[in-house]
């Protein structure tokens, strides 16, 4: 089906690996799913006694891709949507979720989406979300996601989640359970500008022996936002973990960044760094000497450090 | 050519004036290999960041081509033809070698490019292009990235802050064999800080600089005894606030 401008504009900086009508995705807009289709492996079926979608992935599915993208153009808009992602064994899959609102109204337009994965035993899922808010209008865009991953024996499981503009508030809570020999890497981008406030808080328990979880967050905070960061890394047997929270502190922005860390068995290996600083003068100087404006040079700082 | 004219450069520490570089003059003709040497905390490494304007200048005059750069900005300065290595570059979170490359360049590099430009420090691209430019490379491996960077690009006029510092003897080798490759080809100016005999060696003129200020300045044939004592008895060097002007410094 043909889509507007406005919501392929959107699905462009949400989906920056391409939405195409193609194998498997379901596009929800303004609250409805606009259009869907399923591929041999990955099959996506709507809930009955919620909104949302179950999406089944094969473990036959092996470098597939699933696109679930949200579009809100409707101003004061109030959307819940419950996904279940139910991943079989040995499925090799990428799922590209995100969330984009164009508000071009005064009020208060809100996504927030529930997401459950259940990986089972030595599958591999790299989910991506990206979230943005766009247009003219002066109503608040407000996105608060709830990620819940359960990860069987083997499995391997990246999060990767961006969010660069236009979200006025988020908040986002993120529960990992990992199973014997699973894997976690989350790499958390996010920048905020003007009065923007974003809060993520993420527990992980690794309750297999021989789980391992890296944590990255990386975020920039302009204007007069407000970040807050929670991540907590729990280690209920023998298992690794490393949490890196770096943040970019500019004009009147306040950061604050709260790795926890919470051995509960003798071999767990568990680590937290956090960094809150300002750009440093020595990269702008260093930039500067290849022929940038200042401004320039900042803007390459800051594209390379959410990279 | 680069004239550099009474160049000072003062600060107020708690409350006086201290003056850092005193009223040095020198020229640098194109295609030139000067050297910068003398003992620490002399001012060197100062007199190249008032050149590059990581500093500004409290007086005097910087003439690039006949053009005054003295209170133009480093990038100006960059766009006006010089390159600068600092003598502790910075790390940049999430920026690759490769990336960085290419920004220094001001173009992408194809991958034989990057390749040869790293070649020429020591170092793989195979290793090293995807890596970030953060903490996990060593000091040695971020200022061989650093005259990299210096290297992607032509300029009319390189300056090298101590290329030689914290890079292991193989990779200096290589990095001398850079330098006299550029100073083969005369097509750039070669400023170089250094304290390394094998650079001296390969000036074609050396400024000492100490206590701020010019104290010995000529060809490398005039100033190499001075420095190395091929010349027995001499003690310029030595001798509280002597001073010795060869030719073509611009200070006589």
């Amino acid at each position: 089906m043909e889509l507007d401008a406005v919501t392929s504009k959107v699905l462009e900086a949400i989906d920056t690996s391409g939405f195409r009508q193609q194998g498997a995705y379901n596009l929800r807009y303004n609250g409805q799913a606009l259009c869907h289709g399923d591929s041999e492996h990955i099959k996506i079926k709507k809930k009955e006694d919620k909104p949302g979608i179950d999406v089944f992935i094969s473990g036959e599915a092996q470098g597939e891709q699933v696109h679930i993208p949200v579009v809100i153009s409707k101003s004061g808009m109030s959307d819940k949507v419950y996904n279940d992602f139910y991943i079989a064994e040995g499925a090799d899959v990428v799922i590209v979720a995100g969330c984009g609102i164009h508000n071009s109204g005064c009020n208060e337009t809100r996504h927030d989406g529930v997401h459950a994965f259940h990986v089972g035993k030595n599958a591999k899922v790299v989910y991506e979300e990206k979230h943005y808010g766009e247009g003219e209008g002066t109503g608040d865009n407000i996105l608060n996601p709830v990620t819940e991953i359960d990860l069987e024996e083997g499995a391997v499981f990246t999060l990767d989640t961006v969010q660069i503009r236009g979200v006025d508030s988020t908040e986002r809570r993120t529960e990992v359970d990992m199973g014997p020999g699973s894997r976690l890497v989350v790499m958390e981008k996010l920048m905020t500008h003007d009065k923007q406030s974003a809060v993520s808080n993420m527990e992980v328990r690794m309750n297999g022996a021989g789980s391992s979880a890296q944590i990255v967050s990386r975020s920039v905070a302009k204007g007069a936002s407000r970040q807050t960061f929670h991540p907590n890394a729990v280690g209920n047997a023998l298992c690794k973990a490393h949490i890196q929270c770096d943040s970019i502190i500019m004009d009147e922005a306040q950061v604050c960044s709260i790795p926890e860390i919470d051995a509960r068995n003798i071999d767990a290996q568990i680590i937290h760094e956090a960094a809150i600083g300002r750009i440093n003068t020595e990269q702008i100087l260093k930039l500067r000497s290849f022929g940038m404006s200042e401004e320039e040079a900042e803007n390459v700082i800051i594209d390379n450090f959410l990279r | 050519m680069l004239e550099v004219r009474n160049l000072t450069y003062e600060v107020v520490e708690n409350g006086e004036n201290v003056t850092i570089v005193k009223d040095i003059s020198f020229t640098v003709d194109d295609g030139e290999m000067l050297v910068i040497t003398g003992p620490n905390g002399g001012g060197k490494s100062t007199v190249a960041k008032l050149l590059m304007g990581v500093l500004n200048a409290t007086g005097g005059e910087i003439l690039l081509d006949g053009r005054d750069i003295k209170d133009m900005g480093i990038d100006e300065r960059a766009k006006a033809g010089i390159g600068y290595a600092f003598q502790q570059p910075p790390t940049f979170k999430g920026m690759t070698v490769r990336r960085l490359l290419n920004l220094a360049a001001g173009r992408e590099l194809p991958e034989h490019v990057c390749c040869d430009l790293l070649s020429n420090v020591g170092m793989c691209a195979r290793e090293y292009l995807d890596r970030e430019v953060d903490a996990t490379l060593s000091g040695g491996e971020r200022k061989r990235v650093e005259i990299a960077t210096v290297l992607a690009k032509s300029h009319k006029l390189c300056i090298f802050d101590e290329p030689e510092a914290g890079i292991d003897l193989w990779s200096f080798s290589m990095l001398v064999k850079e330098f006299e490759k550029i100073h083969e080809d005369k097509q750039e100016t070669l400023l170089l800080i250094s304290h390394q005999e094998k650079i001296i060696r390969m000036a074609d003129r050396i400024l000492i600089i100490k206590d701020g200020a010019v104290n010995a300045c000529g060809s490398a044939e005039e100033i190499l005894p001075l420095l190395f004592g091929e010349e027995p008895g001499c003690s310029c060097m030595n001798r509280k606030g002597g001073q010795v002007y060869g030719t073509g410094c611009g200070n006589k």
